[in-house]
């Protein structure tokens, strides 16, 4: 029964992880329809920014909590948005129209160069931002103790799913996306920007990004690679719930947290196995994910 | 009976002029050497899959799963010879491909490219988790043999090279055939519009899957041959990033011509021996910029360079 109630809040936090990770790509997906391989580095720029901002605050003998959170914020949009619009404004923005593969190539080529853009900036010593975490200690729940900066991530998750849901389904521009979502050509005709539109998508799916790294940065040591550790796992995150969807994004993110938790605590060889074998068991039923759409194929 | 023609004769006489250059050459160019036409030979299966129009980032499954099969059947076998473990790898991997061939098959354009990701971190995911073998440090491979030399004895970098060079020659020989025969043209039909394929009666899934499977065992041989020359085989093997670069060098030469590959890997791997050295944070700087290059102005590799020149002349 432990164990069962020990897979639960693992699985469940772990989830929330893999959402925040997950939201700004499937966002990305959903409006522009390139899957965006540099999602990873931007995790790792948000991780990379707040860690070494948290650094000086903590080195100038702060510590406070609350300032902590603010950085990691203010890091984290800050450099999400900027390199999120020089990435679009830049590079995709000459690339329209292309092949959905041709794109995920080119987002592969803007990975590899920001890899080492962050490694010429930061080196390759890896950063720590331990404090926040350590700070905020831990709560006891029955035998089990969780960590709250944990379930602050899990808080988070909650209210960046609830507010990208929100966004897409209640307010002018949600319905603007959506309109491009389901046509793109007919939105333009009706006097949609749609390239204005595209710089924002693209710049909040990278804001995500980067939130989630900023978020990640005082759970881990922040080195070269995490951004190419994480990607594969937003895919299988994605891919499992179906392409472009929030509500996908999020069951994928509890199917795949649950049966990682699963597998740590009964048969902890399997972790990396359990995560891919999801996502390919639900590919075999469900071609296009969960949530996904099937789209026509040409004639 | 096809009649051999300029394009197997120039094969043929390059693969020669190769293999004598290299008695000439100083022991690292031969190892280089060996592992760019390795590398080459999983790159012509990535090109086999892009021809029919799919983009796979997990070659590097096949590719280990070859590196793995020379690297436990020297161990628990007791096999030396390295055209049995070579032929060993193959078998391993048809039997794979055919199984797992008959579900990606199914998928097109980022659902192939993800699917066929996820299976080759499956392979990494266990591979990292087996403390036996070594986990994320892999093992070595023993000496091996070809047929009656002994590469202890006489010059195992050369005789890599050899093996490699003879190898890769007839590969190149088979698949320029194939890619005129019935099955390589379907597969270009299949990229170009896989619904009228279906109407003129061929059916897309067995044509894909052929291909699926003959590009497997290809990248297996060339995991094999790396094994044989590096004398070392790893998960990483089997991670993404190196089924990426597999990507990378295919895009680099292009589909043109079956020598693409091989001018494409000698390229890269002879930039990446100076890159790593001189400006170790930078090498994958280099490689996202020359592919955004490429992809900008030269869309069909730089195979189309040799054939740019020659439409304009005639």
């Amino acid at each position: 029964m432990l164990t069962v109630w020990a897979i639960l809040i693992d699985g469940f936090i772990y989830a929330s992880w893999l959402f925040l990770v997950a939201a700004g790509l499937t966002v990305i997906y959903g409006v522009m329809r390139i899957l965006n391989m540099a999602h990873g580095s931007l995790y790792a720029l948000g991780a990379y920014a707040a860690a070494s901002a948290l650094g000086w605050y903590y080195a100038d003998g702060g510590d406070q909590l609350w300032m902590a959170f603010a950085i990691i914020a203010v890091c984290a949009v800050a450099i999400g948005a900027v390199t999120g619009l020089a990435i679009e404004r830049g590079l995709l923005r000459i690339m329209y129209g292309r092949d959905e593969i041709l794109m995920l190539i080119i987002t592969f080529a803007v990975l590899l160069i920001l890899e080492d853009v962050m490694k010429l900036i930061w080196g390759t010593t890896p950063y720590f931002a331990y404090q926040p975490y350590a700070a905020m200690g831990r709560i006891n729940i029955d035998v089990l103790t969780v960590s709250r900066y944990d379930l602050m991530v899990l808080a988070v998750s909650i209210v960046i799913g609830v507010g990208l849901w929100f966004w897409l389904e209640r307010t002018r521009i949600g319905k603007i996306l959506r309109s491009i979502i389901h046509d793109r050509e007919v939105s333009k005709a009706m006097g949609v920007n749609v390239g204005r539109m595209f710089t924002i998508t693209f710049m909040i799916g990278a804001t995500l990004g980067a939130i989630a790294g900023g978020i990640t940065a005082p759970i881990i040591s922040v080195v070269p690679g995490i951004g190419i550790e994480v990607i594969v796992l937003a895919f299988a995150v994605v891919v499992t719930g179906g392409l472009g969807s929030i509500t996908g994004a999020a069951i994928g993110a509890i199917i795949v947290g649950l049966a990682r938790a699963t597998s740590i605590h009964t048969m902890p060889e399997l972790e990396l196995f359990i995560i891919y074998a999801v996502m390919a068991a639900v590919l075999v039923f469900r071609p296009h994910g969960l949530f996904g759409q099937a789209v026509a194929r040409k004639i | 009976m096809m009649k051999a023609d300029r394009t197997e004769l120039s094969l043929i006489g390059v693969a020669i002029a190769v293999a004598i250059a290299a008695q000439f050459s100083p022991n690292w160019l031969v190892f280089t050497l060996t592992l760019a036409i390795s590398t080459g030979l999983v790159v012509m299966g990535v090109v086999m899959l892009m021809r029919a129009g799919l983009v796979s980032f997990g070659q590097g499954l096949f590719y280990c799963l070859g590196g793995y099969a020379v690297g436990l059947g020297g161990r628990f076998l007791g096999i030396t010879d390295a055209l049995v473990l070579i032929g060993l790898g193959v078998v391993a991997t048809v039997a794979i491909a055919m199984i797992l061939g008959l579900l990606v098959t199914r998928y097109r354009e980022i659902f192939f490219a993800m699917l066929s990701l996820a299976f080759s971190m499956i392979l990494y995911g266990i591979l990292v988790k087996s403390h036996g073998l070594g986990s994320t440090d892999g093992f070595g491979v023993v000496d091996w043999t070809l047929l009656w030399f002994d590469s202890e004895t006489s010059d195992g970098a050369n005789m890599a090279l050899m093996l490699a060079i003879a190898v890769a020659l007839v590969i190149a020989l088979f698949l320029n055939r194939y890619f005129k025969s019935s099955i390589g043209l379907a597969c270009e039909a299949i990229r170009e519009n896989e619904v009228r394929v279906e109407y003129m009666g061929i059916s897309r899934q067995q044509i894909l899957y052929i291909n699926y499977v003959i590009a497997a065992a290809i990248g297996s041989v060339g995991g094999s041959m790396t094994a044989l020359a590096a004398g070392h085989v790893d998960p990483t093997m089997a991670y993404w990033t190196i089924s990426g670069e597999f990507v990378f060098i295919a895009i680099l030469g292009g589909t043109g011509h079956v020598a693409a590959p091989f001018i494409a890997a000698l390229i890269f791997t002879l930039v990446r021996t100076y890159a790593v050295e001189l400006a170790p944070n930078a090498w994958q700087m280099i490689l996202g910029i020359v592919l955004l290059l490429i992809i900008l102005f030269l869309p069909k590799g730089i195979w189309s360079l040799f054939t740019r020149k020659k439409g304009a002349a005639s």
